[in-house]
């Protein structure tokens, strides 16, 4: 099969009248996560988990996938609206979104936005369509040694690409694998840190441990100032560009979807920081660079592709590798383990309507996104008067009334609670929880590939280093770290990247 | 050296020592076995080792480069309302059944909001009970009693 009929396959599953319909709820959705401050997409789909359950495998899929690229989307509306991102790859678009908003474009802001993040996740979703197959074909050769080596890149080259201290990303990575053997060992049946307690035997909740990292102790931060939002309702008006303007953002639509489309496949915060290096190429390509930071309408229109692009290009490990790059994607895996679905290179063998299905259905949402976005612009103004104090309970209703429902089982909702404070306790003292989501799923398959490798060279463990693509990976895995403690780097790393979105 | 700079790094220096602690004390208690034939107690024994390497040297790290930063208010209450709402909903939802059960979990979540008086907070409770009720039990048909044994 080629490209075209994969792709064609990927509508037939994509354009079915539920799927259609849960991509839209998906993508509504994540705008409106994205729009509203205090709760972010990660919260979010580990809430909505629990529903998706019932689901298809790919109607889930398609709809949490949809939340995650809708809150891109949602995230440059409040960045341009109040100069609030309510996204952090949005952070960017505030500087010159926001101005353009002063000065009475807030509609040409927007539009661009649009127009540039539908072109750019065009672009992407091929990008993830051309690539996907040759990568996963690579990966079928691999065997248990390089399977563990490429986990440990992946955890490791998830940190070097997040804020914060190396040292403390990977004490956070290391706690989540610990977690991660909770529950019964798999070869031996020998219940571990179960505390004698049957309900505990299968393992901490997936669910119960991101709602109570991302979820509960955001709340808590949000808690400890009162959330105060100027709510500045504006009317928003000529919501569409000239033939000036479509010529001054060609080339930044262009450039930042390339450079989106690249870096988004690195592990970590890759759409964060394809939209700052898109902004400050353009500046630097520009003939008025000191326009920018006054309402330049290629400082909305570089990052804004930058990130979409990225968003979409995210998908590539983890559809062939069965990688997740960041936290949204390790719920994804989890997403696809919950459904019966083994995260791999196989997937895309197994599964090709699931998978194509998805990839197709980035395109539509990103269609929808564009017609939610631009006509009922108004709507999404008005959900910011939304207060936070009728929001944080209801995240907490919704949070365990679903992970009660995954299994009827009271351990699952107690864990919210533990993870929360932990999760909070840990934010406080400098440490970002993203990692330990990551260790906590990826943890079981390292510990099975770590055995299956050691059984097969009867013991010994120089076998990762014995072969060439494992010893490879390992390498990469060295590099990356000792790149992200170089002292240089750190200093850039700090200023580029503000706050993981939780 | 100050020792109020390095109150970040220490404290989770300390909160990583004592989880890998915990972790590999428990573990070595498995049986651990070899790198051929590994033991359930192999693979978190590691780990724990490992966490309490690292949490003694972000710990060391504090008296070299602390990373300074306030650490900033803790709501207490809101954390001891937020807690109580969740392990209530654990622990009664089997028993009243899920109206009650909700009803008091959220009344005690909007109690944690920033000067929220009973009244407000009595009809945010009341509307998400509503709310999630519909949602969950009439659209999405969670098999879930809306009053349960403890009621009867």
């Amino acid at each position: 099969m080629d490209v075209f009929d994969n792709l064609l396959l990927g509508f037939e599953t994509a354009l079915t009248p539920v799927n259609l319909l849960f991509c839209l709820i998906g993508v509504a959705l994540g705008t409106a996560v994205g729009v509203l401050p205090g709760i972010g997409p990660t919260a979010t789909m580990a809430m909505l988990l629990p529903i998706t359950f019932g689901f298809d495998p790919v109607t889930s899929l398609i709809m949490l996938a949809g939340i995650f690229y809708g809150a891109q989307y949602g995230g440059s509306t409040t960045a341009i609206l109040i100069n609030l991102p309510g996204e952090s790859s949005a952070a960017v678009t505030a500087i010159d979104g926001h101005a353009m908003a002063k000065n009475g474009l807030a509609g040409k802001a927007l539009a661009t936005a649009a127009l540039g993040s539908f072109f750019a996740g065009t672009v992407g979703t091929l990008v993830v369509a051309l690539f996907a197959t040759p990568i996963s074909q690579v990966a079928l050769q691999f065997g248990p040694a390089e399977y563990f080596s490429l986990v440990v890149v992946g955890l490791v080259a998830s940190i070097a690409l997040a804020s914060g201290s190396t040292l403390k990303a990977l004490a956070m990575i290391v706690l989540g694998l610990l977690l991660g053997t909770v529950g019964q060992d798999l070869t031996s049946g020998v219940p571990r840190f179960t505390f004698g307690q049957r309900e505990l035997f299968g393992g901490l909740n997936f669910v119960s441990l991101a709602v109570g990292l991302f979820g509960v102790a955001e709340i808590l931060r949000n808690l400890e100032h009162g959330v105060t939002r100027d709510v500045v309702v504006k009317k928003v008006e000529k919501l569409w560009l000239t033939r000036e303007d479509f010529r001054r953002i060609r080339m930044p639509v262009l450039r930042g979807t390339g450079l989106g489309a690249v870096l988004g496949v690195l592990p970590g915060a890759g759409h964060v920081l394809a939209s700052f290096v898109s902004y400050s190429v353009e500046k630097r390509a520009s003939k008025h660079p000191e326009q920018f930071g006054k309402g330049a309408i290629e400082g909305v229109a570089g990052p804004e592709s930058a990130n979409n692009a990225a968003a979409q290009t995210s998908f590539i490990p983890l559809l062939t590798l069965g990688l997740p790059a960041n936290s949204i994607m390790a719920l994804l895996i989890g997403a696809l383990i919950i459904q019966g679905i083994t995260p791999g290179p196989n997937v895309i063998n197994d599964e090709p309507a699931l998978f194509w299905g998805l990839i197709v259905s980035f395109w539509i949402g990103n269609l929808f996104l564009v017609v939610l976005n631009l006509p009922l612009i108004g709507l999404w103004v008005k959900m910011l008067t939304i207060p936070y104090r009728w929001l944080f309970p209801a995240i907490i209703a919704f949070a365990t009334i679903g992970t009660y429902s995954l299994g009827l089982n009271a351990y699952f909702v107690y864990s919210i609670a533990f993870f929360g404070i932990l999760g909070y306790v840990l934010i406080k003292l400098g440490c970002e929880p993203a990692p330990l989501l990551l260790g906590f799923v990826l943890g079981p398959l390292l510990e099975e590939y770590l055995r299956r490798s050691l059984t097969i060279s009867r013991g010994d463990p120089t076998v990762f280093l014995t072969r060439p693509l494992s010893a490879a990976l390992l390498a990469l895995a060295a590099l990356a770290l000792t790149v992200a403690v170089l002292p240089s780097v750190r200093r850039k790393r700090e200023v580029v990247f503000e706050e993981e979105d939780a | 050296m100050d020792l109020k700079n390095a109150r970040k790094d220490l404290g989770a220096g300390a909160v990583f020592v004592a989880f890998g602690l915990a972790f590999a004390t428990t573990a070595s208690t498995y049986e651990v076995g070899s790198g051929l034939q590994m033991g359930p107690g192999y693979f978190p024994l590691a780990l724990g080792g490992i966490l309490v390497l690292l949490g003694v040297l972000i710990a060391a790290k504090a008296f070299v480069s602390p990373e300074t930063g306030e650490l900033g208010p803790v709501p207490w209450r809101a954390a001891a309302l937020l807690v109580a709402a969740i392990l209530f909903f654990g622990f009664a939802v089997r028993g009243l059944g899920i109206v009650p059960t909700l009803f008091v979990s959220v009344l005690l979540a909007a109690l944690a909001g920033p000067k929220v008086r009973v009244v407000p907070a009595l009809v945010i409770a009341t509307s998400l009970t509503v709310l999630s009720v519909v949602i969950f039990i009439y659209l999405l048909q969670l098999p879930l009693r809306l009053l349960g044994p403890w009621l009867s």
